[in-house]
């Protein structure tokens, strides 16, 4: 008789959940049961408020449950869970139908959560390497052409066009005798709100070193590196595991499924710097210093990695990868609006009912996101502002809900989509708070190296007290905004240029909150 | 401090030792060292510096630049409570004056039993069920004042052995 497959994720979410726990009592139920049960460790879908989100294989498809604590599972195998009953309150019916999940175009999540992330089976029965065999096939130039088409920007924040990195690099001479070009993964997703890069490591591990191999083989580097910042274990732990099994098996390292053609790649730690996200400060510290970011130009595509030419993507750019190469960069730009093609992965946090990942065409509103998918806060209370792109990103007030998720109309507004990742707060946030927070941030993360983001940060603090201890609130305003001004333009990264966004978003959509007297009659 | 064991020099040596080829190896090691003590002791500097052939300043400028990095032993456990902003929406500001209390100790600190140190960190991804709360390598979700308690008693609870 063949073992009833049920699924509980491994992601970072599910297990802070108690998704370890579950797993073992679904285990020792089932034994005590005499039920031949198979517990697979998925990823995560995505669907973050049902973690942990148990799934059992049915023949019309996985039946979900969630949100399944320790003392459902008795009740739950009482109310026929082997069989995909749906009687059970937690019962979600079958996964793929959640709206949640129904209502996404999931490119780059296509497995997110349906496979064992470090099955190299489950990998390849669901397209795995379909494009790593497609780019051997190809010359490099074809493989870079074939990303150009698809129009991908960089996910990272900056949204260059990854084509034309990719071009700078297969066209860079090395240095004199040295030919060595590398590949550098931006895994250092620090923005707060944004969990789609950890989600793709431990969800989909193979797709990421897919990624890589083909950027490897496109531009002629044999070496790769992901840059992976410490605060995730988990992700840790299974890119370890997957890169020495997609080794073992001939996908990695030498001779890559007989090609002859080699790429290496290796997991390097971070040490909790937000600064090693910007990427010179992130070669600065993979070659062993300080994260002092570098001046550009040289770009990194010229002068990188220890001064040869490096590609540096974002994990979601690479992960995008392996389906450009598969079913042609064309299938991929059909997705999107105007110059943002493909799709976009967004991720509800905060003060919401219904977070996760929200992989959609670029073009939704962030309302519709927010409600349609979100649900509205967790609090009950209303939405007030929402921090879109990190800590270096603007604050929205209801007045810009409907702006389009696109990079373009973000910018028109004065913010920025950056890493997609979306931060709700209810109407107790007290906006001078989180201004104040933006530049206390930028005290701490700053690498230190140009003085309007080392002082102007200091000094940003201070400011904002005064301002809201009632200290001569109108010069104090305008020298806010003098500081602001100098931070944006005079600050050798978007650390010190960027911090000026949260703050003047602040300021300009929430006054009230500066005002001490406002502030009392508000929050009491 | 000279507090240093011959076991430990003998395993900070040899973490130098395996690693030091690697490109870019000092960050590798640092961690390496760290993983196994607990903390970076400035013994260790002047057998990294010699390794890599470079000064100790040089070692000390990268320890004291990554917040990760601790040049002094830890407390049993490691308590790491997030403090961005996705966790400020659900009450991280909350959580964080809970601890300090409960604790009797700020961030950067050890409590007097050396049983806590508390460190304060900037997301752990974990960004849709905070606040987050981060044990060692175990990450915790929705922590609030209750589940924070419940944690520190787990964790200073010892078994009972029964003979």
């Amino acid at each position: 008789m063949m073992s009833l497959k049920i699924f509980v994720p491994c992601d970072t979410t599910a297990l802070a959940l108690g998704a370890d726990k579950v797993a073992a009592e679904i285990a020792a139920e089932a034994a005590e049961r005499g039920a031949a049960v198979e517990v697979v460790r998925n990823g995560s879908r995505g669907l973050f408020w049902l973690e942990p989100l148990v799934e059992v294989e049915t023949a019309e498809g996985r039946v979900a449950y969630g949100p399944v604590a320790v003392r459902d599972v008795k009740e739950l195998f009482d109310a026929g869970l082997l069989s995909g009953g749906q009687e059970h309150p937690l019962c979600q019916g079958l996964t793929e139908q959640i709206p949640y999940l129904a209502k996404q175009q999931r490119l780059t999540f296509a497995r997110a959560g349906i496979t064992d992330p470090l099955s190299l089976e489950d990998y390849q029965a669901h397209d795995g390497f379909k494009g790593l065999r497609k780019a051997l096939q190809s010359s490099p130039q074809a493989i870079v052409d074939e990303v150009k088409a698809s129009g991908l920007r960089g996910r990272g924040g900056a949204a260059f066009p990854t084509g034309i990195k990719w071009q700078t690099v297969l066209d860079a001479q090395p240095d004199g005798e040295q030919t060595q070009k590398y590949i550098v993964c931006n895994a250092d997703e620090g923005d707060s709100g944004t969990f789609a890069d950890r989600m793709v490591m431990e969800a989909d591990p193979y797709m990421l070193i897919e990624g890589m191999t083909i950027a490897g083989l496109a531009v002629g580097a044999d070496q790769g590196y992901i840059y992976l910042r410490s605060e995730y274990p988990v992700a840790h732990r299974i890119l370890d595991q997957a890169i020495e099994k997609a080794e073992a098996a001939g996908f990695l390292g030498e001779n890559i499924l007989g090609s002859g053609r080699t790429f290496r790649l290796e997991v390097r730690l971070g040490a909790g710097a937000y600064i090693c996200g910007e990427e010179t400060s992130l070669l600065e510290s993979l070659e062993g210093k300080r994260g002092l970011v570098r001046a550009k130009p040289p770009l990194p595509a010229l002068v990188g990695l220890f001064g040869q030419p490096t590609v540096v993507n974002n994990v979601l750019s690479l992960a995008a990868v392996p389906f450009i190469l598969a079913e042609g960069g064309q299938a991929y730009a059909d997705y999107g609006m105007g110059r943002s093609r493909g799709t976009l992965p967004m991720q509800l946090a905060g003060n919401i009912e219904r977070g996760g990942l929200i992989e959609l065409a670029f073009g939704m509103s962030l309302r519709e996101l927010m409600e349609e998918f979100g649900g509205g806060t967790a609090s009950g209370r209303p939405i007030r502002a929402v921090q879109v792109g990190g800590p270096l990103g603007a604050y929205l007030p209801e007045s810009q809900w409907d702006t389009p998720l696109d990079y373009e109309a973000f910018s028109a507004v004065g913010a920025v989509l950056g890493h997609g990742g979306v931060v709700v707060f209810d109407d107790t946030v007290d906006m001078s708070e989180q201004a104040r927070f933006s530049m206390e941030f930028c005290v701490e993360e700053s690498c230190g190296k140009c003085t309007p983001c080392r002082i102007g940060s200091t000094r940003g603090v201070e400011v904002i007290d005064r301002i809201r201890n009632g200290e001569r609130p109108e010069q104090n305003l305008e020298l806010l905004g003098d500081l602001c001004d100098t931070m944006e333009f005079g600050s050798l990264c978007a650390m010190g240029g960027m911090t000026p966004y949260p703050v003047r978003s602040a300021l300009t959509h929430f006054p009230e909150d500066f005002n001490p007297q406002g502030r009392e009659a508000d929050h009491g | 401090m000279s507090g240093l064991t011959e076991a430990d020099r003998t395993a900070v040596s040899t973490i130098v030792d395996q690693l030091k080829s690697k490109p870019g190896a000092l960050l590798p090691i640092l961690h390496g060292i760290q993983d196994r003590l607990g903390y970076i002791p400035s013994e260790a500097v002047p057998l990294i510096a010699e390794a890599l052939q470079q000064t100790a300043a040089e070692i000390h400028g990268v320890i004291s630049f990554y917040h990760q990095f601790r040049t002094s032993p830890p407390g049993r456990h490691q308590l790491q409570i997030c403090r961005a902003e996705a966790c400020q929406a659900r009450g991280a500001r909350e959580l964080e004056a809970h601890a300090k209390a409960k604790l009797g100790i700020g961030y950067h600190q050890t409590s007097p039993d050396r049983e806590f140190s508390l460190e304060p960190v900037y997301c752990l991804g974990n960004c849709a069920c905070g606040p987050s709360v981060r044990v060692g390598d175990e990450i915790v979700g929705r922590v609030d004042a209750t589940r924070f308690d419940q944690l520190v008693d787990e964790l200073t609870t010892v078994p009972l052995e029964v003979k």
